[in-house]
């Protein structure tokens, strides 16, 4: 009897599926048209699934080892399946195989139980619950069947009661992992990861055969040349055909809401929930079905959308509230942990484009610092005029008067700020010693449009950028030195797509450098402990996690990690806009990084971001003195000529990075 | 956006608008009062709004008009989208092209203005002289229009200290708003570029006062400097919290000019300003 119900429950469940699969490409063909390499990317999929996928997965090795034993036990027993009770094939051989796969998969499922069993927080519930069971049910259907099949059993055995009982587990376990899959089950991740990870919206995220960075961070330029287009993101339908593709690979794991800092910090921004948000409004309905944490302190079931409807209402309720997209500090941590692969930052970014370009509603001080930037190029509202009035004394060459260097220093709106100049002083100091053949652009420097592209003003990070690449465009450097990583990140990755490409490096970069190259001397570290904040414009953005700690390093500092550092490193709270948006939550973000120091008893922290150094010494009551890694160098910076020592002292007073004679001719000369 | 229901009375508010000057760095943008001004006639619901600039059409007035039309984000049913741009040559006054355009085309029965440009004259004469060649009414101070009943307007009027009077109008009138009206909104990008500019002629007439004027930057008006003579708390809390001007002074009423002027004069000589 299972051998005329099994091919037809195969295949009834085969075709079922490919309707729903049909209904699903529907559901993400109503975003907007976004060319992609169909056949390449296909083919990338398993180097994409197997290198970068699993490279993600592999963080957390138990759940890795789970994964690959069921869903590579999936695979390979749903394909022999359809050979073997489906088409009749081969039974006897490969029989055999298909035991050895179903085991495997329930093997798996198991400890997919297990981990169910008391789930963390960070799991959705819901239908999710059932999911080891149907696990189960397919692994241990499939294994009973073809154990006649193979011979271990009679074919006869067992009455047609077994058989119908045996049938039905094999029916739950088909549509759980069949039907499931396209019909919107928990295995949709499957079927949506796959194409996801083929027709991926940064295809040059993923590593490459021939190597290569792998990483792709930068935002995309919004195209302004069409003035009658709506900009940005209002409806679901305005993403990308891939960007919906990618919500629909969400796997609910949480792993996102385990990092994010505004989530921790109480912010109403859940980057799961958000995703999850996005497929509710590309399929149309509410969010109550939602089975996981909700944005903290908003109850689930108040919202609800539609593909055509407005994400954020103007008023009332739609899909989400404007602050839980103002909260987004932009610090890339849920992207660098989600096994997905998707882009939370994009999304975020696309939708406050349209309310900061089409609605003008970005809240708190955002349109003000907008008008600063559009008024006087800073966000402050200084007189561009007095850019250089931190360095009245240094006498700092100007590009515009040397035309030419081999290092263009970027200083970045921190010359505004009186701690910040505290950090360029040094860096000055640091570069004096080392000899360096640098110039400044002086008044002639703009910001770098960072925090306007971040608050989705892009029309205003456009304008910026392009004066800006005109200006650097009539001088001749070898490469940029910043100690800001918003500017570095921003003049490395996003001016690119505007026409121009340089070589820039953070300031920790160079230092680490130039003491290599045996440029820079260090006297030996004498201080207390120190631990060092990974800012994420460095960090997640631009792999840059050792150059600060060689640093740290070659000053004989040995560094006290923090329990989250490198790719894992929380954000100060001052990324992406979220200090001038200023989201009100629980607790502060920077109040708890400084908890993070404080486990470590370090009494210096080192940064290499003035936002981060501004956050962090915004912390009242603060376990650790903020130290920039430029100050760390130039309080332990020896000068190899006698004439020019001026011993080591705390960086920031005034005469200490100014020139000494013969210092001053190294530089000129 | 879908045009808003037309209630009852159809409404037509105009507002003046005038190019702006960043202080810092001298750039044209929208004018804060003007901005003020546009503000008010976005909160009045049901109206017909029309924005009018006299001038000659530059880049800068580009520039400072999209200022204005980016904050139509969601009034674009209003008028608020387009700005009626009446050109004239830099030497030209303004007032007659700017009356006629209002009495014959526009026909507003409520004009906004701010009390004072950013730039050129900037003196906040125009809405008296167009008060003058209209015949309209003219009210200062305006911080709210509380609504329009049966061709009445009731104003909120500021008066120092916070304190505001409440002021029925019969329309038509021009209000001038003040600063401490309600903040404009953002100005977004979006609206901004897609608002409409359209040009009206009107004959020029020539400003020939102009012609005799130098142009330079104002100097900052001198402050009295505040002598704090409190020597406790209390005291110092009642001197912060008082009124700024002094408490002397006299009222003169039904005095001759001559009378008038000596009064002033020896104020001024008592206050060191004339030696």
């Amino acid at each position: 009897m299972l051998d005329t119900l099994l091919p037809i429950l195969i295949f009834v469940a085969l075709a079922l599926a490919a309707i729903g699969a049909w209904r699903r490409i529907r559901l993400w063909r109503q975003g907007c048209p976004s060319p992609v390499p169909f056949f390449r990317g296909l083919a990338a999929v398993p180097r994409r699934y197997l290198v970068d996928l699993h490279h993600v997965v592999a963080r957390d090795k138990v759940m890795s080892n789970t994964h690959v034993a069921t869903a590579g036990g999936f695979v390979l027993a749903a394909v022999l399946m359809i050979l073997v009770h489906g088409l009749n094939l081969a039974e006897g051989i490969l029989g055999w195989p298909l035991l050895a796969a179903s085991a495997v998969m329930f093997g798996g499922s198991l400890f997919v139980m297990r981990r169910r069993r008391r789930p963390p927080a960070r799991l959705s519930r819901g239908p999710w619950m059932r999911l080891p069971w149907s696990l189960m049910a397919f692994s241990l259907g499939v294994f009973l069947i073809t154990l006649p099949t193979v011979g271990v059993l009679p074919e006869d055995i067992g009455s047609w009661v077994l058989a119908l009982l045996l049938a039905t587990v094999v029916a739950w376990g088909l549509g759980e992992m069949f039907l499931g899959m396209t019909w919107g089950g928990p295995m949709k991740h499957a079927f949506a990861g796959a194409l996801h990870l083929a027709f991926h919206r940064r295809p040059e995220r993923f590593s490459s055969r021939h190597g290569g960075e792998g990483r792709s961070t930068g935002l995309k330029a919004l195209n302004l040349d069409d003035d009658q287009a709506p900009l940005g993101v209002e409806t679901p339908s305005d993403f990308t055909w891939n960007q919906l593709l990618g919500f629909d690979a969400c796997v609910q794991c949480g792993r996102c809401e385990a990092v994010c800092p505004a989530f921790a910090a109480g912010q109403p921004l859940n980057p799961k929930k958000l995703i999850q948000d996005m497929v509710v409004g590309m399929a149309g309905g509410s969010d109550a079905h939602y089975a996981g944490s909700p944005y903290p302190d908003k109850p689930v079931g108040e919202h609800h959308g539609d593909p055509q409807g407005p994400i954020v209402a103007r008023e009332g309720r739609a899909l989400l509230n404007a602050e839980t997209l103002w909260s987004c500090t932009t610090c890339r941590a849920c992207v660098e942990e989600c096994p997905m692969m998707i882009e939370h930052v994009d999304a975020i970014v696309d939708m406050r484009r349209f309310l900061t370009l089409e609605r003008g509603d970005t809240p708190n001080k955002g349109a003000e610092v907008l008008d600063n930037l559009i008024a006087t190029d800073n966000p402050g509202g200084f007189d561009p005029g007095s850019r250089m009035h931190w360095a009245a004394d240094l006498d700092l060459p100007l590009m515009r008067d040397v035309e030419q260097a081999e290092v263009l220093l970027w200083l970045g709106d921190g010359v505004f700020d009186m701690r910040n100049q505290r950090t360029l002083r040094a860096l000055v100091k640091v570069l004096r010693a080392a000899g360096v053949d640098f110039a400044v652009l002086g008044d002639e420097e703009r910001d770098s449009g960072d925090v306007a592209r971040r608050l989705g003003d892009e029309a205003t990070f456009q304008s910026l950028a392009r004066r800006n690449i005109a200006t650097l465009a009539h001088y001749r450097f070898q490469r940029i030195v910043t100690c800001d990583p918003h500017s570095f990140h921003v003049l490395r990755n996003e001016y690119g797509e505007l026409g121009g490409h340089y070589e820039v490096f953070h300031h920790s970069t160079y230092i680490a450098e130039l003491h290599e190259a045996g440029r820079l001397h260090f006297t030996p570290w004498k201080g207390g402990t120190v631990t060092y904040h990974d800012p994420c414009y460095l960090g997640r953005y631009n792999g840059e996690y050792e150059a600060p700690r060689n640093v740290l390093k070659a000053l004989g500092i040995e560094v006290a990690e923090m329990g989250r550092s490198g790719y894992r490193s929380r954000c100060c709270g001052g990324g992406g806009g979220a200090a001038i948006t200023d989201i009100p939550g629980k607790q502060r973000i920077p109040d708890m990084r400084m908890k993070d120091v404080r486990e470590t008893g370090a009494e210096l922290v080192a940064v290499g971001c003035p936002q981060c150094t501004a956050m962090l010494e915004g912390v009242v009551d603060t376990p650790a003195e903020v130290r920039d890694i430029a100050e760390f160098a130039a309080d332990a910076v020896t000068h190899e000529d006698t004439s020019a020592a001026d011993g080591p002292s705390r960086g920031g007073h005034g005469d200490d990075a100014s020139p000494t004679a013969s210092t001053r001719k190294e530089v000129m000369s | 956006m879908p045009h808003e229901p037309i209630t009852t009375l159809p409404l037509t508010v105009a507002v003046l608008l005038s190019v702006g000057r960043h202080p810092v760095t001298g750039r044209a943008r929208r004018a804060d009062q003007d901005a003020r001004g546009l503000e008010l006639a976005l909160s009045m619901a049901a109206a017909r709004i029309e924005l009018v600039h006299a001038g000659p059409f530059d880049d800068a007035c580009e520039v400072s008009m999209r200022g204005y039309l980016g904050m139509s984000a969601g009034h674009a049913g209003s008028g608020a989208d387009s700005v009626t741009l009446v050109d004239q040559p830099s030497q030209a006054d303004v007032v007659p092209a700017l009356c006629r355009t209002l009495s014959e085309s526009l026909a507003p029965q409520l004009v906004i203005a701010g009390e004072r440009a950013e730039q050129g004259e900037g003196s906040g004469m125009l809405p008296y002289q167009l008060s003058e060649s209209l015949g309209w009414p003219l009210v200062g101070g305006i911080v709210a229009v509380e609504g329009v009943e049966e061709g009445v307007a009731t104003l909120l009027q500021a008066l120092p200290r916070g304190q505001r009077r409440r002021l029925s109008v019969r329309l038509p009138v021009i209000v001038m708003v003040n600063a401490t009206a309600m903040a404009p909104r953002q100005s977004a990008f979006g609206p901004a570029r897609r608002g409409t500019l359209a040009v009206v002629e009107q004959p020029a007439v020539h400003d020939a006062a102009q012609d005799e004027w130098r142009v330079q930057p104002a100097r900052k008006r001198p402050k009295r400097l505040k002598i704090v003579k409190a020597t406790s708390a209390r005291e110092r809390f009642k001197a912060a919290a008082a009124k700024s001007d002094g408490g002397g002074g006299q009222i003169m009423k039904d005095v001759s000019p001559d009378e008038a002027a000596a009064a002033i004069h020896k104020l001024l000589k008592e206050e060191d300003v004339l030696r």
